[in-house]
């Protein structure tokens, strides 16, 4: 059957990607204040991407066994 | 919400439908549909069991009970959760697997008989659909009032999501999903957990702000923050009971009810690959359960800083009677934190949440439609395999579209009586004391008799309504509150009238179905019961594995952590 790390890893680190790069783009604007002056977005969109490529990893890694 | 936030929100959904999508083909008869072909590794059926029980109306009512109780409801993730996951796995998983019963139901038919069966499986199914409709209407009424989307788009979109996905795959296709969910709710909520207690200034600040509050509230300083401390009274502490209440009413009988015996729960480590990955499913779901209070209470202790902080421009909304809504407390604290990009994160992870509840809720009522009741009064099993099990895949599939039908329909009565649904639902939630009664006599006594656990079964549902019906928590307005009888007992709050419902509806199950047992005659053999009772199940050879990865090495692991976490948070 289908191994759920493969729709997990893709989601996240798809999910990831856009999170960070928003993240990166909108980095002076002001919707930053909310988040008290951090870069949220950029700091979970890598988490996300990282989690996201960790099951990938793992995913890939049991196939080619 | 940005264009990104919904950008967000879609991709989830692209993939929970692609993962039914995907599973569609493996859907070759009822087995696969209803049961996932007890195919499911033990690491995914564990991450599922857990994310069941994070539907969307435990995540908000949770942040809601931080605010409202403090550390204090912890309890429902600790003493409320892992010992009864840990004796289900060690205790109850080798009878419930071992018998090849495909649903809770069907256990008490082979342990006991037809009409007890019969009346769990009535009791249950009414009981899904029912919670299921509770919750959609909880999730649109939020959308509506937090975000302004229209109450009948987001209740109709979200049940038809959960409809294709679980139409397509099932069980396994819940599953998969649930732990998805499961990642998407802790990625979704940690920048709030983070972020809010950044902002008061850490766990000292945190701890700093909470005391002149709680002091104002007439409790010791701290109170917010500990778990037992203040339980030598009930008066002593917000949730107004006391230890005892809390450790045999909710650590006993609440939480093995619900853990051991809720069919819902019990059903995805029913579908597990294997004896052993069954009983490590629990204590694979007990190391995430132990850690999401920081996910959702303490950011509900910090709503209570943030409120009495006017700086912080923080409010909930009201009610018509002008009353603070505590269940809202987890949307505004995204709304509060969040910018646009992971808020679409954020609100995604609240619609998980509520999807994982509701495909919980229709694949285990599916199963015990097709199998316990279709299956057993309706259309018997013809002996011809193959076609049956296309049959009841086909009932199951259709049993799929009713119950989220009927899910939908209460989630309208839910809008138009909502204290009778408060009602149902406090008394449906106190059924699984009296059935965790019948099943823990019935796995460790093999003298306990069908005719008794029927009667016990009544009888706890019975004493459950009765005292319901006789006591009124304090300030009880209504009478779904309780006292529709009259008033023997005024508790100070309604949590505790409920733990106390648990215990009277369990203890007088129990008595009940001892005494009867010794009164009537068994039909079953000792040879019919073997597998089903302990004393007459022949023990099994653990496999060669380490120790730590045996049901009782895990089960050693999780009791330390809880045991650890509960001295910390003291």
């Amino acid at each position: 059957m289908l191994d759920i790390r493969y729709p997990i890893g893709f989601m996240f680190t798809l999910l990831g990607l856009i999170i960070a790069v928003y993240g990166l783009a909108t980095g002076s604007s002001g919707i930053y204040q909310k988040s008290l002056g951090l870069n949220i977005n950029l700091i979970m969109g890598l988490i996300m991407l990282v989690f996201g490529l960790v099951m990938l990893f793992f995913a890939f890694r049991k196939r080619k066994k | 919400m940005g264009l990104i936030d919904y950008l967000i929100m879609i991709i989830y959904f692209a993939f929970v439908l692609g993962i039914g999508w995907i599973l569609r083909r493996f859907m070759k008869n009822a087995n696969a549909f209803l049961e996932a072909g007890r195919s499911m590794p033990a690491w995914v059926a564990g991450l599922a069991f857990i994310s069941t029980n994070l539907g969307a109306l435990e995540v908000m009512g949770m942040t809601g009970s931080g605010l409202k109780y403090g550390m204090m409801t912890t309890h429902f993730y600790l003493i409320g959760a892992i010992p009864a996951m840990i004796f289900l796995s060690l205790f109850m998983m080798p009878f419930y697997y071992g018998s090849k019963a495909r649903s809770v139901p069907e256990f008490l038919k082979l342990r006991y008989d037809e009409k007890t069966r019969g009346l769990n499986a009535v009791m249950f199914t009414f009981m899904t659909v029912l919670a299921s409709g509770i919750s959609m209407y909880a999730l649109a009424i939020l959308m509506e009032k937090v975000l302004g989307w229209d109450f009948n788009l987001s209740l109709w979109i979200s049940a038809i999501i959960v409809l294709i996905y679980t139409y397509l795959g099932g069980l396994s296709s819940a599953i998969y999903n649930e732990v998805l969910q499961f990642f998407i709710i802790v990625l979704g909520l940690l920048p709030i957990v983070f972020l809010s207690l950044h902002d008061v200034g850490g766990w000292s600040g945190l701890k700093e702000s909470l005391a002149p509050i709680t002091q104002a509230k007439g409790y010791a300083s701290d109170t917010w923050l500990t778990t037992w401390k203040y339980t030598g009274q009930a008066s002593s502490n917000p949730m107004g009971v006391e230890w005892f209440g809390i450790l045999f009413g909710l650590g006993f009988v609440l939480s093995f009810g619900y853990w051991c015996t809720n069919f819902l729960i019990v059903q995805r480590a029913f579908a597990a690959e294997s004896h052993s990955a069954a009983r490590k499913v629990p204590l694979i779901g007990a190391l995430p359960k132990m850690f999401i209070p920081a996910l959702i209470v303490i950011p509900g202790i910090i709503s209570l800083v943030l409120l009495n902080d006017p700086s912080k421009g923080f409010d909930l909304p009201k009610d018509a009677a002008g009353n603070p809504v505590y269940d809202y407390t987890i949307i505004m604290l995204l709304k509060q934190y969040l910018p646009t990009g992971v808020l679409g994160l954020g609100i995604t992870a609240l619609l998980a949440s509520f999807m994982s509840g509701m495909a919980g809720n229709v694949s285990a009522f599916n199963t015990v439609w097709t199998y316990d009741i279709y299956q057993s009064y309706i259309r018997p099993a013809t002996g011809n395999d193959e076609a049956d099990g296309k049959h009841y895949l086909l009932v199951g599939r259709i049993a799929t579209v009713c119950g989220i039908l009927a899910s939908i329909g209460a989630a309208y009565i839910a809008s138009k009586f909502g204290n009778i649904m408060d009602f149902l639902q406090t008394i449906f939630s106190m059924i699984n004391a009296p059935l965790f009664a019948v099943i823990f006599l019935g796995m460790f006594w093999k003298r306990t008799t069908g005719h008794a656990a029927f009667t016990g079964l009544l009888t706890g549902l019975i004493v459950a309504l009765l005292h319901h019906g006789l006591t009124i928590p304090e300030g009880a307005s209504t009478l779904v509150k309780g006292g529709w009888l009259g008033s023997l007992h005024v508790y100070p709050v309604e949590m505790a009238q409920n733990f106390w419902t648990a215990i009277f509806a369990f203890s007088s199950a129990t008595i009940v179905t001892v005494v009867l047992s010794f009164m009537t005659k068994g039909t079953k053999s000792d040879e019919d019961l073997k597998g089903l009772v302990y004393s007459l199940t022949p023990r099994t050879l653990q496999e060669d594995v380490p120790w730590y990865q045996r049901p009782a090495g895990m089960a050693v692991i999780v009791g330390l952590i809880f045991i650890v976490l509960s001295i910390l948070f003291w």
